[in-house]
């Protein structure tokens, strides 16, 4: 099963629908628990995160019974040290960002601690694209 | 203790809810999404000052039963939607944080990661 989301890039209240909703679909498939919430949870930072730092995206989540594959797609500024991002505590979220709510640097370090596989393509001023991969046991 | 059990002991009032007679055992304390997101451990309760949707939605991904908002902040008409489409109860105490999980801790609950 393959799903597409457009992210906007202009609106908090609805950052996270997309990965609502895969997580209501998955949930209707079946998968066990555990494969759910990493699968919400990495791709709830990775949509946050084109929302606050690119300004939107797209989503493509494919669902297949041995693995879940989802890929973030922005137009955003790209990171410029993508080793750097993915440290705990790395944020380049300014101050009305952290009166939201994010910004503590721990989205990227999360989305790694909950995937089997995470591919980072990111070019300065073209844009990122995040691939994670969870498996489902057997 | 049951959800009913956080209520009475945080004094706090109840938004919209659920089932209150479910059992919780962990609870986290945070205003960065983030830092609550990194540390699964079947945490059933969340505590927030902060106030918007995101609150519910990180609850609902880590499959949480109750958000409870301290220093008496009151949860948008958007986010108790959110809460009832979730079926998470909500709650406000007039406490603050550090009162409201001593608390809490104090009658049993724990963070989940074994202390
Ligand atoms: N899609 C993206 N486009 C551009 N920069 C990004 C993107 N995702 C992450 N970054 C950069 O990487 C940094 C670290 O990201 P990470 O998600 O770990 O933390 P954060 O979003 O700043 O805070 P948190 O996730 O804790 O709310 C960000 O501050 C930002 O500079
Ligand atoms: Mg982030």
């Amino acid at each position: 099963m393959k799903l597409h989301y457009e992210v906007a890039g202009d609106d908090f209240t609805r950052a996270g629908e997309a990965s609502g909703a895969v997580k209501a679909t998955l949930k209707r498939l079946g998968f066990p628990a555990d494969v759910i919430r990493r699968v919400a949870i990495a791709m709830y930072e990775g949509e946050i995160n084109m929302v606050i730092h690119a300004d939107g995206g797209v989503a493509d989540v494919e669902i297949e019974p041995d693995r879940i594959l989802v890929t973030l797609t922005d137009r955003g500024p790209g990171i410029p040290d993508v080793e750097k991002a993915m440290q705990e505590g790395f944020s380049t979220a300014p101050e009305n960002v952290r009166n939201l709510g994010f910004g503590a640097g721990m989205g990227l370090p999360n989305i790694k601690r909950y995937t089997d596989d995470l591919k980072i393509d990111t070019e300065i001023g073209k844009g990122t694209c995040i691939r994670m991969t969870i498996n489902v046991p057997s | 203790m049951t959800i009913a059990d956080v209520q009475k002991i945080l004094k706090a009032e109840l938004v919209c809810g659920g089932d209150l007679s479910a059992e919780v055992h962990n609870a986290c304390g945070s205003d960065m999404m983030s830092d609550v997101l990194a540390f699964v451990k079947d945490q059933s309760v969340l505590l927030s000052g902060l106030v918007n949707t995101q609150v519910i939605r990180t609850a609902e991904m880590m499959d949480m039963l109750c958000v409870i908002f301290v220093r008496g902040k009151e949860p948008t008409a958007e986010m108790i939607e959110l809460a009832k489409e979730f079926d998470i109860v909500l709650m406000k105490t007039p406490l603050r944080m550090f009162n409201a999980c001593g608390l809490l801790y104090e009658n049993g609950l724990r963070g989940g990661d074994g202390i």
